[in-house]
């Protein structure tokens, strides 16, 4: 154990001891994300540093508070990349704050998401233990798979001290089409197209305007560009298209005061969600954005008539329920997993569900 | 007390002596049809091993429930008499963990066959755990689509032990394991609770417990249905054969490959021992002289595999290939496929048994690892044949021997063991996409701390409080791992030192 983690664990037994909540924070800037933080700042910026990179491997293996944009850095010097094109929302966003909001850009839909992309782990658990799980080879099914389980897991099972995540080769070529196409054509015509052989790595509906990016071999792209038609974005604009949205920089992704910006999670086919409000459709119709002050009761049911789910994803009531109910059953198995990594109840409290 | 249970399991193996095999047929008896309870030795002998035959017992029952609603009852019941219960699908499985427990009820899954629907514009297909892996791809052949993990075994494997084994394949270095094609499971707990994990959608809320579920070798939950993703059929493939006349430098020219930025299809290398029992076997024109060869695939529109292939082709020169063969029509590419897919019939051809490992390791430690394995076919005096999944460094050496001939077996296992805590120690894992089961369940305990393994013993009982869904495969209990002897040190601190020595 390195010097940091043994101090961690002592805190962490501590705070344990005590029953103090501790708030997991990195740079901070998924604040916003989950219900209200609450506990004792525990800032993990200081566990930095990459600790493997071999890019014949397709493996790094790095520190929990390693800046993303640094990673990032690093693998593109060698034509690398993060293929889940994960968002930052701010300058000094972490790895493992990257790994614990389990959040997605627009290659999600083709590429896979942040946990798809685990290969291991190394976690402080809450009784001040340092566990590893996985590896940092590409196929590994000893044990349970740990690693994917604390993606997207808010904090709320242990401390993220270091993640080996799988990374790719850059594609080759991309390029960007626009099409004007009403709502349910442009979800019905990225349905098509997700099922047929075409290097589409993103979709973009938002006010009538389809953006559509194929990523991949120079060859692919370029029959891909003469099949499918469409506008030809520059390659300028293109960028900033697609960075607007990983990042939400959209003025439709900002909720105006009192308005909430929901994030609905559906089966790519799901009709249109005839819900008010400002959308934008994401992941070949599987990701839908809707920013307004629809309640949340009539977004959730909608959602679930549509076989998905929603979450509170910015504003909105962060001391209610952010993220869909859980049926009584899974309820009890996310509060046993809770209580088998957590037995104190002392990382990020409430930050997923109030009773995790 | 939940803790306290969890705990109790992971330090001892358990004792199922105590259940009642009568009352357990007779409670049987009246929540399953006639024909679907079986308990006389002779229709239970089909039951006794999965695809790892050196490993058999006989189960208490065998029930073949075919509904969602009987397994319910049958887990309700396994539950209150405290009966452990055995899932099992097609039985293909390379590591026993369909293994039957001997005071159990092995619970076949082979009557769910169902494909229940098939989505071409949304791209999933939901189906019953019974269904094979190819019959999902054949389903969806007529849409231009396929369910991409292939596992050798896909003309027999069922889709649930694909997903509980976590099943890779040779093309998974592109397209991704189960995991990564699955959406949603539906199971039933060993409390009788339906759980519907994941959705239609690419996430659920909470926790990934479809992650956590995924290769959990049937100790969390028993599936009924499964949603997997469709992907479209690539217009075009073609298969670059390369010759070395040394393995390390065909493990460099794999490294090369993934440096130029290439994610090939499918990318295998077979040792000279290897190609020569394959091509023995299936007549697929394999060099013989050459010390590896290397199977290379690219796949999409012929376009981007024309540019691939040029791509390819370029790197494997420059890595001393000693002979490139690139397929010139379907025909050709399958016949240059033929032979790696056969390598373990061909194995079973030319000795009377083989065992088949499953280690990954870094990749560039693969030059390291044939070596040792050489020394290793000295040391144990048995043979060994390398086929593996290159690109993603994982590793099935089979161990050719002769159960009949005296301590063969059990050098066969000792060499076995040796190479899977070689691949601990290299970086890499004991099982790439095999599971651990019964086979592998002492080298667990060379990859894992005391504290990993409790931990895994906590997550099993978040699912399965009483242990009973297939104890004692996949996480070793504490006390094996003592007499085993052979425990992950971590820094020279003594390894359980709180379990008594044997």
């Amino acid at each position: 154990m390195t010097t940091i983690e043994n101090e961690w664990a002592e805190r962490v037994r501590a705070a344990a001891a005590a029953n103090t909540p501790l708030c997991l924070r990195g740079s901070g800037s998924k604040d916003f994300y989950g219900r209200a933080p609450v506990g004792e700042v525990f800032e993990l910026r200081a566990n930095q540093g990459v600790i493997a990179y071999e890019p014949t491997e397709l493996v790094v293996t790095v520190r929990g508070g390693t800046p993303l944009a640094e990673l990032e850095a690093m693998l593109a010097a060698q034509g690398q990349y993060l293929a889940f094109e994960p968002p930052h929302f701010g300058a000094g966003a972490t790895v493992a704050g990257c790994v614990a909001a389990g959040l997605s850009g627009p290659r999600r839909v083709t590429a896979g998401a942040v946990r798809d992309f685990m290969l291991g782990v190394k976690v402080l658990d809450g009784r001040g233990q340092v566990m590893r799980f996985g590896g940092q080879v590409m196929k590994n099914v000893a044990g349970y798979d740990v690693s994917r389980l604390i993606a997207g897991s808010l904090g709320t099972l242990g401390i993220v001290l270091e993640v080996s995540l799988k990374v790719l080769p850059r594609p080759v070529a991309a390029a960007t089409l626009s099409f004007e196409l009403d709502e349910a054509t442009a979800i019905r015509r990225v349905n098509e197209w997700g099922g047929q052989p075409l290097p589409v790595s993103a979709t973009l509906w938002q006010d009538g305007v389809l953006h559509l990016r194929l990523s991949g071999a120079e060859a692919a792209v370029q029959a891909a560009i003469a099949r499918l038609g469409g506008e030809r974005v520059g390659d300028i604009e293109a960028d900033a298209v697609w960075s607007a949205v990983r990042e939400q920089t959209l003025p439709a992704f900002t909720p105006r005061m009192g308005e909430t910006l929901w994030r609905l999670s559906l089966p790519s086919t799901a009709p249109a969600l005839e819900l008010p409000g400002r959308q934008v459709i994401e992941w070949g119709g599987a990701q839908r954005w809707l920013a307004g002050s629809a309640d949340a009761g009539s977004v959730r049911a909608r959602a679930v008539a549509l076989g998905g789910h929603a979450s509170a994803f910015r504003g909105g009531d962060r001391a209610g329920e952010v993220f869909q109910p859980l049926s009584a059953a899974l309820a009890t198995i996310h509060r046993r997993l809770k209580h088998a990594f957590d037995p104190a109840g002392i990382f990020n409290p409430g930050r997923l569900y109030p009773e995790l | 007390m939940l803790e306290n249970e969890a705990l109790a399991f992971g330090e001892t193996e358990r004792d199922f002596a105590a259940v009642d095999k009568a009352r357990v047929i007779e409670a049987l008896t009246r929540v399953l049809p006639a024909g679907a309870l079986m308990y006389d030795a002779e229709d239970l002998r089909p039951y006794e091993c999965d695809g790892l035959a050196a490993y058999r017992a006989l189960p208490l029952v065998v029930a073949l429930p075919s509904t969602e609603a009987e397994v319910v009852a049958v887990l309700r019941i396994c539950f209150e008499l405290g009966v452990p219960v055995v899932a099992r699908g097609a039985g293909t499985g390379l590591s026993g963990g369909a293994l039957p427990h001997t005071r159990g009820v092995l619970l076949s899954l082979a009557r769910f066959t169902r494909i229940v629907q098939l989505d071409p514009l949304a791209r999933t297909a939901v189906v019953q755990p019974g269904v094979r892996n190819l019959a999902i791809s054949e389903a969806a052949a007529a849409h231009g689509l396929y369910y991409a993990p292939d596992p050798s075994s896909q003309i027999a494997c069922s889709i649930g032990g694909n997903v509980a084994e976590n099943a890779g394949g040779v093309h998974c270095l592109k397209y991704g394991l189960t995991v990564h094609n699955l959406l949603r499971v539906r199971g039933v707990t060993i409390e009788g609770e339906i759980v519907e994990i994941g959705s239609g959608a690419l996430d659920a809320p909470g926790y990934d417990l479809l992650a956590l579920v995924t290769g959990s070798e049937g100790m969390l939950v028993v599936l009924t249905e499964i949603t997997v993703k469709l992907v479209p059929k690539p217009l075009f493939a073609q298969c670059v054969l390369a010759a070395f006349d040394d393995v390390v430098r065909a493990g460099e020219a794999v490294a090369k490959i993934i440096a130029a930025g290439i994610i090939p299809a499918g990318l295998e290398m077979m040792d000279q021992p290897a190609t020569a029992a394959v091509e023995e076997f299936v007549h697929a024109g394999y060099p013989l002289d050459a010390k590896a060869i290397l199977l290379c695939e690219s796949d999409g529109t012929p376009e981007e595999v024309t540019e691939e292939i040029g791509r390819l082709r370029a790197v494997l020169e420059d890595s001393g290939a000693t002979e490139i063969r690139v397929s010139r029509d379907e025909a050709e590419r399958l016949r240059f496929w033929a032979g790696r897919k056969a390598a373990f019939p061909a194995a079973g051809r030319i000795s009377p048994d083989y065992y088949c490992m499953d280690g990954t390791i870094p990749r560039k430690r693969v030059g390291e690892m044939l070596t040792a394995i050489q020394e290793m076919e000295q040391k144990y005096g048995l043979r060994c044949l390398n086929v593996f999944h290159a690109g993603d460094g994982n590793l099935h050496p089979l161990i050719l021997f002769d159960a009949n001939q005296p301590d063969e077996m059990e050098r066969a296992e000792e060499f076995g063991a040796e190479i899977l805590e070689l691949s601990v120690a290299l970086g890499g894992t004991i099982t790439g996409e095999h599971g651990v089961g019964m086979e592998k369940i002492n080298q667990m305990c060379a990859q894992f701390t005391t504290a990993e393994v409790r931990q895994f013993f906590r997550v099993k009982a978040a699912f399965d409080p009483p242990g009973l869904l297939n104890p004692g495969k996949a996480i070793p209990t504490l006390n094996r791992c003592a007499e085993y002897g052979r425990m992950k040190v971590s820094k020279g601190h003594v390894p359980y030192p709180d379990i008594p020595r044997f």
